[in-house]
């Protein structure tokens, strides 16, 4: 298996907190990757430096054999990073179409030039994209809602949405954060089972995710990580009955 | 019928300004208090022309509007790193800075006393000067500066100033470039802005820096804000109220001296009704300076 992304030593302190210690890891393609820990073990701070918006005191990742740390945020989605927040962001005020749409690399009608000089150009690559977020909206279930505002679906729904924007981005890498936290059975069970096929479409994740059954479902390897540093690693079976990490769970 | 078309260009030229702040107030959510220095910046470029080389019509809109759009990228690239109080003091010194340029440089701009015996504009050989004939120019222009803005007010274009307004850092997230797209917008802000400043000049035909002193682009963003931020016709709709509102008062008859005074209050009493009961404004859409981004 060859290696989708990689992080180096990564460290990262905040007023003399630690959030990164020397962390590194690598994500094989075609991989999930369960990602553990408790509250403040820098989980998301390595989501952060990883999209570019925290840069680390040191070490390095890549992505595809390019270099990330200090390349800007929107140029490392573009390399094929998505993800989505635990605080759950959308564009709140636009419909739930026009998030989905917004989430398509390089649209010819983002480019001044293009919507002055190339409006035909424009037009075809917007019937095409549209055509494409409806039918992931229909599979995610979500297609009756298409021209509701994003604010107006319920909280499930929207982290379903967020998923959803993710494989719009048609990204190689998704990085998920609590993609299940507080939400209905039912709703979980559309989510992960939409994280579960993202290997059959080529596709790496990262899942941060409390609820240890759930992730167990779908992580081919759990990272067990505490106070920035990498505690275990290994298969779900092993980190799982690992003594440190039940003793961190049942504290 | 002269006065109701002296009233119409007048509406016709904040039309346009209007259009201009629209695109980065009303679609991107910021808040630039420089557009009357560009606007200034237009109508100086075209007198100055006009007068030393007399160039047509067409040629000086064009120049001003390309000078004011490279003007507006060199001002666009570093303070547009900005946003909320702090752009809005980046803009304001650039405006302060115009302004000083406007009434110093003496040899160009005329200094205080301004530019005077600028030639009317001349369509197929004959001279417009009457307001009925200025008003097909005026209507003319405006149409186009509205057809620009449209293109940019749809999707896919305006997708993503949309999603900087509310989230500038998702939108960066989902790879949009969120500093080219706030730069596109304010030079095509800034060249509009300096077409309604010829457009300005070749009407009044005389021209001083106190039409473009930091209150014209209070007013502009006035205008927004009442008509309706993010919606392309706001603009439109608060230009026609805020310029027909202190006519109201030539009609009741009060004198001219106490006229000025109160359309300042009633300036600032639409603005402020609107930010209490209207923040969308009247056909608006996005609450200006109500939703706040996140973090």
């Amino acid at each position: 298996m060859t290696s989708l992304v990689g992080m180096q030593s990564l460290s990262k302190h905040f007023n003399g907190v630690v959030a990164l210690a020397d962390f590194s890891c690598a994500v094989a393609e075609r991989e999930i990757l369960g990602l553990l820990g408790p509250n403040g073990a820098g989980k998301t701070t390595l989501f952060n430096v990883l999209t570019g918006l925290l840069a680390p005191d040191s070490g390095a990742a890549d992505f595809k054999g390019t270099a990330l740390i200090g390349r800007p945020v929107h140029k490392i989605a573009n390399l094929g990073i998505a993800r989505t927040f635990q605080n759950l962001r959308l564009i709140r005020r636009i419909t739930v179409l026009e998030n989905v749409l917004l989430c398509f690399k390089n649209q010819p009608g983002e480019n001044l030039f293009n919507v002055f000089f190339r409006p035909g150009l424009c037009k075809r690559h917007e019937a095409g994209i549209r055509e494409k977020a409806l039918e992931l909206l229909q599979t995610a279930g979500l297609a009756d809602k298409a021209n509701d505002l994003a604010d107006n679906l319920s909280y499930g729904q929207q982290k379903l949405l967020s998923i959803v924007c993710c494989l719009a981005a048609d990204a190689d890498l998704l990085l998920l954060d609590e993609p299940i936290a507080g939400i209905a059975p039912e709703m979980a069970e559309r989510i992960l089972a939409i994280i579960a096929d993202l290997p059959n479409q080529g596709k790496s994740a990262i899942v941060i995710e409390h609820d240890i059954d759930a992730l167990k479902g779908i992580a081919h390897r759990m990272i067990f990580m505490d106070a920035g540093r990498k505690i275990c690693e290994g298969a779900p079976d092993d980190v799982l009955n690992d003594p440190r990490v039940i003793e961190a769970y049942l504290d | 019928m002269e006065y109701a078309a002296h009233i119409l260009v007048v509406i016709g030229i904040y039309a346009i300004l209007g259009l201009s702040m629209n695109l980065i107030a009303g679609f991107a959510g910021l808040l630039s208090v420089a557009q009357a220095g560009f606007y200034g910046v237009g109508a100086y470029v075209a007198a100055f022309l006009a007068l030393q080389f007399h160039t047509p019509f067409v040629l000086n809109l064009t120049v001003s509007a390309v000078v004011a759009g490279g003007l507006g990228f060199v001002v666009g690239g570093p303070s547009l790193r900005l946003r909320g109080d702090y752009l809005v003091i980046a803009t304001f010194s650039f405006q302060v800075i115009v302004l000083g340029v406007f009434t110093n440089w003496t040899s160009v701009t005329g200094g205080p006393m301004g530019l005077y015996g600028i030639p009317p504009v001349h369509v197929l050989g004959s001279a417009i000067t009457s307001p009925l004939g200025f008003l097909v120019l005026v209507a003319a222009t405006a149409a186009i500066v509205l057809w620009i803005a449209s293109r940019l007010a749809r999707p896919p274009f305006v997708r993503t100033p949309k999603a900087i307004r509310e989230d500038h850092v998702l939108a960066a997230v989902r790879g949009k470039n969120v500093a080219r797209t706030k730069l596109s917008l304010f030079v095509v802000s800034s060249a509009m802005a300096a077409v309604a400043g010829v457009l300005n000049t070749y009407y009044m035909r005389f021209i001083d820096p106190s039409s473009f002193t930091v209150m014209e682009s209070i007013f502009i963003i006035t205008i927004v804000i009442v008509g309706g931020a993010g919606n392309l016709y706001g603009p439109i709709v608060g230009a026609v109220v805020l310029v027909l509102l202190p006519e109201i008062l030539r009609l009741m008859g009060i004198p001219s001296a106490a006229a000025a005074n109160i359309r300042q209050i009633l300036y600032g009493l639409a603005l402020v009704a609107c930010m209490l009961w209207r923040p969308q404004g009247l056909i608006g859409e996005y609450a200006f300076g109500r939703e706040a981004t996140p973090k």
